[in-house]
């Protein structure tokens, strides 16, 4: 089996890196660049890039900032945000992004995801989601940085995406996302049964036994994390020996 | 064809001297030839053939014996068929089809992505200082099913274990990442280097 992964998320937002709660409240966090050199440094497994309001702005990819920044990056790397068609995932991956995420386009216009797996491979193609618990209990998927609903449950939505070609799923929960109080288990433990290509679980990590719960009870295979770097002293690297001694194989 | 920049910049910082190109007389000039790729098999092999690569690439690598190494698409596409795509001839180098990984028991989810062993099943230049059984990065949905067990370097246990690396003389390939694989991989880069 692969290893799971511990995988940190650099949100930027206008200039900067932020982390917000609830996909709200941005805090600027640091430069991107300096994020990227010490957890190349530190060897993590893998980086998540997301430009968050690309798609509300009306925004293409800035293929100039992730250029530089894959210049720095010898660590697989996932960019997304304002990815909307073939010619923008071609320019990403030639800059040097490893997988392109897709969000707001990929429920838009779902061809869009066959038309990427055909011509760059299935394994590129990471269906990002982001979803909301419903007062009764089901949930719901967004778009737009959050803001306009899909009117489709995100099981059914990742279960589509991956008929289409997906290759991996990025499952964030809007609820969870920044409190530090856990992932969504049971929203991540839905689609990861729906899907048969992995699943990355995002939002509400605190702590390294949140790692654990949602790898086991979600069957996440990696988890996403950017709070609990910036605000608390936990790192990656400390998240994977826990997870070790927990009983998972990760990589040291 | 997908991640040319990253393998460029990470043949530079393991002090190679990386030119990205599709022409003839470069690829004439080269001491070392790479061969990476993201990418569907038949859209990859399609676009070597309309450029003439698939011949210039043959001439300097299989006749006139330039190291050469492929890298995860650019390994595959060394097999005598794909069936990525549609079913399309590869270059044929190395005997072998491209099959879909298929996922040997539960949780094993293709397409296989992240760290996982590379165990050594004989010694290659390619791996000089690096221990059997360590982890390198992977993103594929197909593996190249070698028929000549010789040609093979390096498995890796999922879907059943497949081939992760091969080598048939100085024509190498990887399935894993080495310009992604950190510390190892840019030792195997500069193992490559050096040949």
């Amino acid at each position: 089996m692969p290893k799971i992964r511990v995988m940190p998320t650099l949100l930027f937002k206008d200039v900067g890196l932020v982390k917000g709660v609830a996909f709200d409240s941005w805090r600027r966090v640091g430069s991107a660049m300096q994020a990227v050199k010490v957890y190349n440094m530190r060897e993590v497994d893998e980086l998540v890039y997301l430009d968050i309001t690309a798609t509300s702005d009306g925004r293409p990819p800035d293929f100039e900032t992730v250029d530089d920044l894959a210049d720095e990056c010898f660590m697989p790397l996932t960019v997304g945000g304002g990815v909307r068609t073939v010619e923008h995932v071609r320019r990403l991956l030639k800059v040097g992004a490893d997988k392109v995420a897709i969000n707001s386009a990929a429920v838009e216009q779902p061809a869009l995801i066959r038309e990427i797996a055909d011509r760059f491979g299935s394994q590129c193609v990471v269906v990002s989601i982001d979803a909301r618990r419903r007062a009764d209990g089901t949930y719901e998927s967004y778009t737009h940085a959050g803001r306009r609903a899909v009117g489709k449950d995100p099981a059914a939505l990742a279960k589509d995406a991956e008929a289409m070609g997906a290759g991996e799923v990025l499952l964030t929960s809007i609820d969870r996302d920044g409190t530090l109080q856990g992932y969504d288990v049971e929203l991540t433990r839905l689609v990861s049964d729906a899907v048969s290509i992995p699943v990355i679980a995002s939002g509400g990590a605190g702590t390294y036994a949140h790692m654990a719960e949602v790898l086991r009870e979600g069957r996440a295979s990696a988890v996403a994390a950017a709070s609990m770097y910036h605000f608390t002293e936990q790192t990656p690297l400390a998240a994977k020996q826990y997870l070790r001694a927990a009983g998972f194989s990760v990589r040291l | 064809m997908g991640n040319l920049d990253s393998v460029a910049r990470a043949i530079e910082e393991c002090g190679g001297r990386p030119v990205v190109t599709d022409r003839a007389a470069e690829i004439e000039s080269a001491t070392h030839i790479v061969l990476p790729g993201v990418g569907a098999f038949g859209d990859g092999i399609r676009n070597l053939r309309a450029r003439g690569l698939d011949e210039i690439l043959r001439e300097h690598a299989v006749v006139g014996g330039i190291p050469f190494l492929g890298i995860c698409l650019g390994m595959q596409l060394l097999g005598t068929r794909g069936y990525e795509g549609g079913v399309t001839e590869g270059l044929g180098w190395i005997e072998g089809e491209v099959r879909r990984l298929e996922p040997a028991g539960e949780d094993q989810r293709i397409p296989h992505i992240g760290w996982n062993e590379v165990a050594f099943t004989r010694a290659s230049p390619l791996f000089a200082g690096v221990d059997t059984g360590h982890d390198f990065y992977f993103v594929h949905s197909y593996h190249l099913v070698c028929h000549d067990k010789e040609d093979v370097v390096a498995v890796t246990p999922y879907c059943g274990g497949f081939v992760s690396a091969i080598a048939r003389g100085r024509i190498l390939g990887v399935q894993f990442h080495p310009e992604k694989s950190q510390r190892l991989g840019f030792q195997v880069l500069r193992n490559f280097l050096a040949l």
